[in-house]
């Protein structure tokens, strides 16, 4: 089955993935690094983004693997900065986006991601069953997911006080539309 | 005479960063613009979505913009500059390949004609002055030195958004010369504050965000102006986070550039919510420079 959303075909490389899933030709950069020089996280990274993309464009089984399970692909904010500097127009947010979700997939994200996965998924949550994000109920969730339990709590009263933290969730009539949009959404995506 | 206009507040602005959207319907109400929410919307998904999942990253924004077509809305105000994003890259992606959007509406089962424009804060303010003059309604001038900071996603990816220029835009620091403030020049207009790592890595937001104040505090500025609820409470909220700060990096209060055109346009303080803000809004009178 072909599909818009590339969802079925497995491709071998994961060069191939990420062409499939964003339309993005790996191949095309050309390794001027103009990107990785005006990353704001790159020396946070383990592997800088102008490398994640000559790694792809080798189509090596063991560096795809490795870009799968680099810390890389979860510092990346969706700046833009690399997309919009970059002399090719390469979009590489939108590879990261591929690449982080191909990670999941493969169940092989870094450890050390593991407090942002949970921030996403905890925010998700929220919106699936409220419609609109829920912030005490996000906050809550990502700490018994992460078990930080303390860190952020101490500013909850300040915000409180200033009616920055709405003590009841928005609630919005299309829920079970939001959550019928979910399943659909998962179903295609996995 | 009142003008109607379409409006996705975004769930920041109903609940942590709520004085933008105080600020921005005191100051639309004083222009004669009534804003009407786009019915029973919901979360576009933000960075979350669409790290996780790429057809729900698509699917979230749809809905909002087929619930605003829906409700025969031309243009949307989306002063989230996150939510701008998601929608305009959104609109724009589901607009180049047909066979996606089908799969999309078919997800949220609606019809989707993405006829619905998301346009940001700076534009919707445009929109909103058009045939004034922004100047002739300033009893307040703000007379302050400035620093305009865009963050990423008013101006990124050029490409898609195609508004102003991306290395050095000019819109917020133009309307803010019109209520009397003086923008400086600087460095850091369009880096990125970090974001969606808040909460799950504020460490980062903290080391983004300190050059962003330190390189305002050293050009002479004395307030941040920002547009995105996301900048404003990393830039605010966060600052607590930030280790070595000089006194005056410390205490450099950031506006959203609705409660500095309202401060100028004679709103009271309370309207424009800046008694929520963390970091003190300590801004005296003072009289236009060289008036
Ligand atoms: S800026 Fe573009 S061409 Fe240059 S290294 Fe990065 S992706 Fe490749
Ligand atoms: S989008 Fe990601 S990779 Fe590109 S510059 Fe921003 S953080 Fe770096
Ligand atoms: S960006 Fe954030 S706040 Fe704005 S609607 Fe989207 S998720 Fe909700
Ligand atoms: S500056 Fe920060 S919050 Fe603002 S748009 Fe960029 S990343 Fe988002």
């Amino acid at each position: 089955m072909s599909s818009a959303l590339h969802t079925v075909s497995a491709t071998d490389t994961l060069a191939g993935r990420v062409l499939h899933d964003t339309g993005v030709a790996v191949a095309e950069c050309y390794q001027c690094g103009k990107c990785s020089a005006g990353c704001p996280l790159a020396d946070e990274m383990d592997i800088t983004p102008s490398q994640i993309l000559r790694m792809l464009q080798l189509e090596m089984p063991e560096l795809d693997d490795e870009v799968l399970r680099s810390h890389t692909i979860w510092l990346c904010l969706t700046c833009e900065m690399c997309y919009a500097r970059c002399p090719k127009e390469i979009d590489l947010p939108k590879v990261m986006d591929s690449l982080r979700a191909e990670s999941l997939r493969r169940k092989v994200a870094h450890p050390k991601a593991r407090d942002i996965i949970a921030f996403h998924k905890s925010f998700l949550d929220s919106i699936r069953t409220c419609g609109r994000l829920y912030e005490i109920l996000l906050i809550v969730a990502y700490k018994v997911r992460t078990r930080h339990l303390l860190q952020d709590l101490l500013m909850a009263p300040k915000l409180f006080v200033r009616g920055k933290l709405n003590p009841i969730p928005e609630l919005i009539r299309g829920r079970s539309h939001m959550a019928r949009i979910f399943q659909r959404a998962q179903r295609k995506d996995g | 005479m009142t003008m109607k206009m379409g409006f996705y507040p975004g769930c920041s602005l109903k609940g942590s960063s709520r004085e933008f959207n105080e600020s921005l319907c005191a100051v639309m109400d004083k222009l004669g613009v009534e804003l009407e929410e786009v019915p029973d919307w919901n979360c576009c998904g933000a960075t979350a979505a669409h790290n996780l999942n790429h057809a729900l990253s698509l699917s979230l924004p749809a809905r909002i913009l087929a619930l605003a077509e829906g409700a025969g809305m031309q243009e949307i105000a989306v002063p989230c500059s996150a939510c701008y994003s998601r929608l305009v890259m959104t609109r724009h992606e589901l607009q180049e390949n047909e066979a996606l959007k089908a799969e999309i509406a078919d997800i949220i089962e609606m019809d989707l004609a993405l006829n619905a424009v998301p346009i940001n804060v700076i534009q919707a303010l445009d929109r909103a002055l058009e045939g004034a003059s922004l100047e002739s309604l300033v009893v307040a001038p703000l007379a302050y030195k400035v620093a305009c900071y865009y963050g990423c996603l008013m101006v990124r990816p050029p490409k898609v958004l195609r508004f102003d220029q991306p290395e050095d835009p000019m819109t917020m620091d133009r309307m803010m010369e019109r209520v009397g403030a003086e923008p400086i020049d600087w460095a850091f207009k369009v880096e990125c504050c970090g974001a969606g790592f808040s909460v799950s890595r504020t460490d980062l937001v903290a080391k983004l965000c300190k050059p962003i104040v330190t390189d305002a505090v050293k050009r002479g500025a004395e307030a941040l102006i920002v547009a995105c609820p996301m900048c404003q409470s990393n830039l605010d909220m966060r600052r607590c986070a930030i280790k070595g700060m000089s006194e005056a990096e410390a205490h450099i209060p950031v506006l959203y550039i609705t409660q500095a055109i309202g401060l100028a346009l004679g709103i009271d303080r309370k309207d424009l919510g800046l008694q929520r803000h963390l970091v003190k809004v300590a801004l005296p009178r003072r009289a236009v420079v060289g008036a």
